[in-house]
């Protein structure tokens, strides 16, 4: 395919005399990855917390000791009124109240036991579900340690955590983060190259010779697809040499799930700019697919915390697949055979976008 | 200028919506003419060569284009037909000869006869300075050369020039058309639309457009002395008396 | 017609002719707003948990019975030790939950240990302590009818239902309006740079400043009309309290559109291509405000670094103020701070942008 050849060196040419692309492609994955593993946490630390303590009693010390020791909590102070907790509250001062009842530890061991109650700061949700539950376990551990024998409660539960034993947040969203990286490189850039050659005028010429529209679509992908694979690349090694972080499972299965995503993307981007007249129209259209994406495959939040309805609609998005391969296989070290299910779909969705981009564009209107 | 016929258009249209901007035209263009197509801005002079170039498809009518049909056999066309468009469509950030190169390639010529092609070019326009220059820097005339020299680099059997020498001067202008004249020596139909109707002298036969139909076709002498007018000018004005569309 | 009023009917026109992108800037708001409180939320609903235990004794059964029967537990089966990789591996559970062999006699109390272990799938953090906190519970409340009454009673005020659109609906207006006012205001004026019709817009009679002026009005109005589509929705739909000053809501916003409109203009004004206008406000309008203005990632979570640069971006104070006024219900002096910042911003902005583009023309 002499014709694809030329076409491609000339994509080569123009790319290299660009004077603002090639520096974007070389830093944008690193600033990504040194910058958003930092930003991107929606861990759930420092909840500040007060508490009212109605009780005295050396559990409700405990308690107290113990939430200034966890790292997940600041005890901010210890109040005797409720009111004046809960307006440090409205004031979003703080994230939480722990309010403890008169003889709580007393009651504890007769029959109508006292309950401790938390209130939370539901402005940010997150922070305030997630917040409130840590606070209800700390709470149930802390009754549980020392009450052990007393009423009929177990032993406390050991917990073993498997693939990610430190909790850290950033190996979570890091495999994902590299994703969105390829998102915007091999999404973007193609269309509005695309739509940048339609707006000057010469795709009128190149409409006007014999080529195929399968070479001049080709020629313009392959060398997104081949820096889509390389920036991918890039990412993973800035992940280990920085984050100390590298795939438990296979770099080639990371690679061909990669291969695929980068080819239904790059085709869902050549889909839109067929349909764009301008560029303007183009990044619109784009950006604002890209952020449904984005939100719906599960890259910042899990898929399987959306309503029932939304997760059935998250089987329509491609990057969903892909996420899922990469924290898979990452974190998991989840084997190739393991995620056919996902690779399925991938080549689905290329094979699909692709060939309505190729026949959706036309050389003669 | 021969009898066979290398254009043959019947009743040719296009419509947009309730717009129709080419109506029913028809006519033959005669292998090795320089065929003119004139008309006002917006006669309709641009969209109908689209046509005949495979770039767009007619409503209605038909039209055989260096034997090949319009609607079905747009890519054979192509390899047939440069087409040097109105606004400039080369790449910007590519030299001269790497446009040449490019366009060179993609219509099927081997590595050497591109290069030599190259040279020739060069030389015969005066280009050779320019080899290396990036399009984007040059001055309107030579771009229009440039664009020229692409569309006539694999040397086709017929080539379409939409409005070549607008907005340069009378002197480039008629540097412009010796070229056009040499390519015509060689053999290559040359199809061109202008709105300088002093050009119009300069071809074989030519056809006039007012509000996307023909309203006149022969070669200039017979135009003239069927409007009774000396030059092209006159007769333009006579026909484009009733114009709704145009100047 | 004025020449400005001429002016902005041609804008407009311009805009409202692209139908494709007209319908997507109206609907932007409203499905972002949707999907934001739909989609995004790290609640773990279902826990699937697995159950390994070598004798299927009565005492563990039941409890098992009784952990299904839980609404937010799901029963992933009974696996073998050696599954246990495979099946968080493979997704098949979230935890496995491991019953030692001494089970029945350490919960009769007879013998001392661990009877029971947990295994979780950490590999999102959140999610695997929600998981290994919410089994915790289950278990509890399955020993005892006494141990279920010693659950912490929890309260979450202002967002009882927890709905975290109420977190978001500010951050999505900001978001939306820096989308339109900046990214597409630029592009805008840059695409009639690149055309070439910006030259002969200049030597006309008319003032730039109008020009100027004129191309950001229609944007100025649609965004105008996403914030009203964005309160009602937020208020009939959602049921996002409101009761704050509507009228501290209405001037923070139009301030910050015309902040951002500023901003759009100032990065017209540097650049001279398209495509290089949409990567820029791609990268210093965009990602700033997604990623450091508090509206997806909490600003205290973020480093020290981070926290500080926040403070620069204006989206920031909009969306505090926004969540001040929407969600806690605060009056207008509730706010007084963020308006400040806000107002001196959006002046900044303005006069050095205005500024720039004169120098530019001399």
């Amino acid at each position: 395919m002499k014709t694809l050849f030329y076409l491609i060196r000339k994509e080569l040419l123009q790319f290299k005399r660009n004077t603002f692309l090639p520096k974007l492609i070389l830093a944008f994955p690193i600033v990504m990855m040194l910058i958003l593993p930092l930003i991107a946490n929606m861990e759930v630390k420092n909840v500040s917390v007060v508490i009212v303590d109605n009780d005295y009693s050396s559990l409700s010390r405990l308690l107290a000791e113990k939430m200034d020791a966890s790292s997940y909590f600041t005890l901010k102070g210890t109040f005797s009124s409720y009111n004046e907790a809960l307006s440090l509250l409205e004031e979003s001062k703080v994230d939480a109240v722990l309010s403890i009842p008169q003889d709580w530890e007393k009651s504890l061991s007769q029959p109508h036991p006292q309950r401790v109650s938390i209130s939370t700061n539901g402005v940010n949700s997150t922070k305030g579900s997630i917040g409130g539950q840590y606070l209800s376990s700390l709470v149930l551990q802390t009754m549980q340690a020392s009450l052990g024998s007393q009423a009929s409660i177990h032993n406390p539960l050991t917990v073993i955590n498997f693939y990610n034993p430190t909790q850290d947040y950033r190996r979570f969203m890091i495999p994902a983060l590299m994703i969105m990286v390829i998102i915007m490189l091999c999404c973007f850039l193609p269309t509005l190259n695309i739509v940048s050659e339609k707006e000057e005028g010469t795709m009128e010429q190149m409409n006007v010779t014999p080529v195929p529209r399968f070479t001049f679509i080709a020629s313009k992908l392959i060398p997104y697809w081949i820096m889509g694979l390389l920036v991918l690349g890039e990412a993973m090694i800035i992940a280990w040499l920085v984050y100390n972080l590298s795939p438990m499972g296979s770099i080639g299965t990371i690679f061909l799930g990669a291969l695929l995503f980068i080819l239904t993307m790059s085709g869902f981007g050549l889909l839109i700019s067929n349909i764009s007249g301008n560029m303007q129209q183009a990044m619109f259209v784009m950006f604002f697919f890209v952020i449904i994406f984005i939100l719906m495959s599960g890259l910042f939040t899990p898929v399987t915390s959306m309503p029932a309805w939304c997760q059935k609609l998250a089987y329509a998005f491609p990057p969903r697949y892909f996420i899922e391969i990469m924290r898979d296989v990452y974190l998991k070290g989840t084997h190739l055979v393991e995620l056919w299910p996902n690779l399925l779909a991938l080549t689905g969705f290329a094979a699909f976008f692709d060939t309505w981009a190729i026949l959706s564009y036309r050389k003669q209107q | 200028m021969t009898d066979e016929k290398i254009i043959s258009v019947r009743e040719l249209t296009k419509q947009f919506g309730d717009f129709t901007a080419v109506d029913h035209i028809s006519f033959d263009v005669y292998k090795g003419e320089i065929f003119g197509f004139l008309g006002a801005n917006g006669a309709g002079k641009t969209t109908a060569m689209r046509m005949l170039c495979g770039l767009s498809y007619p409503t209605s009518g038909s039209g055989v284009v260096a034997g090949f049909d319009v609607y079905r056999q747009a890519e054979q066309i192509k390899r047939h037909i440069g087409y040097m468009p109105q606004k400039f469509a080369l790449y910007e950030d590519l030299t001269v000869a790497e446009n040449m190169e490019l366009y060179g390639g993609i219509y099927g010529m081997s590595r050497k006869v591109i290069r030599d092609r190259i040279d020739e070019l060069l030389a015969k326009l005066d280009f050779e300075s320019e080899r290396n220059t990036l399009t984007g820097e040059l001055p309107l005339g030579w771009k229009q050369k440039l664009s020229f020299t692409v569309a006539s680099i694999h040397k086709p059997d017929i080539i379409f020039l939409d409005e070549p020498t607008g907005g340069v001067d009378p002197l480039t202008r008629r540097k412009f058309w010796e070229l056009i004249f040499e390519t015509a020596y060689e053999g290559t139909t040359v199809f061109v639309t202008t709105h300088y109707m002093d050009e119009a002298e300069y071809c074989n036969r030519l056809s006039m457009m007012v509000d996307g139909r023909i309203k006149a076709l022969g070669s200039p002498k017979q135009l003239k002395e069927q409007f009774n007018a000396p030059d092209m000018d006159m007769v333009f004005r006579i026909l484009a008396r009733g114009a709704k569309r145009g100047d | 017609m004025t020449t400005f009023g001429s002016f902005v009917h041609k804008e407009t026109l311009h805009i409202l002719r692209d139908t494709r992108t007209m319908m997507i800037v109206l609907l932007m708001p409203v499905v972002l707003i949707l999907l934001f409180s739909y989609a995004i939320s790290t609640e773990v609903n279902n826990v699937r948990f697995a159950v390994v235990s070598p004798h299927y004794t009565s005492a563990v059964l039941e409890q098992v019975r009784h952990l299904e029967a839980n609404p937010n537990l799901r029963f992933a089966g009974f696996i073998e030790p050696t599954e246990i990789d495979a099946t968080l591996r493979q997704g098949k559970a979230d935890v496995v939950l491991c019953y030692s062999a001494d089970y029945d006699r350490i919960s009769a109390g007879i013998e001392q240990g661990a009877s029971m272990q947990l295994v979780a799938d950490m590999s999102n953090p959140n999610n695997g302590t929600m998981a290994t906190a919410v089994v915790q519970g289950a278990i509890l409340s399955s020993q005892a009818s006494l141990a279920a009454a010693l659950q912490p009673d929890i309260r979450i005020l202002y967002n009882p239902q927890m709905k975290s659109s109420f977190n978001f609906v500010p951050g999505v207006l900001g978001l939306v309006f820096m989308l339109i006012c900046g990214m597409m205001t630029s592009v805008s004026i840059v695409r009639e740079k690149e055309v070439g019709t910006m030259e002969i817009l200049l030597v006309s009679p008319v003032k730039p400043l109008q020009i100027i002026l004129a191309k950001m009005t229609p944007y100025f109005m649609i965004s105008c009309l996403n914030l009203t589509t964005a309160l009602l929705l937020a208020k009939y739909l959602l049921q996002l309290p409101l009761t704050g000053s509507i009228t501290a809501l209405i001037i923070i916003s139009v301030l910050f559109i015309v902040l951002a409109l500023g901003l759009g203009l100032l990065i017209s004004v540097m650049v001279s291509k398209q495509i290089v206008a949409i990567l820029i406000s791609g990268m210093l309008l965009m990602i700033p405000v997604m990623m450091l203005s508090g509206m997806m990632f909490p600003i205290e979570n973020l480093p020290h670094f981070f926290r500080e640069l926040s403070v620069i971006i204006p989206a920031r104070w909009y969306i505090a103020a926004l969540r001040k006024l929407m969600i806690q219900g605060l009056p207008f002096l509730g706010v007084w701070k963020e308006m400040l910042i806000i107002s001196v911003m959006t002046l900044g902005i303005l006069s050095i942008s205005l500024k720039r583009f004169n120098d530019r023309l001399a």
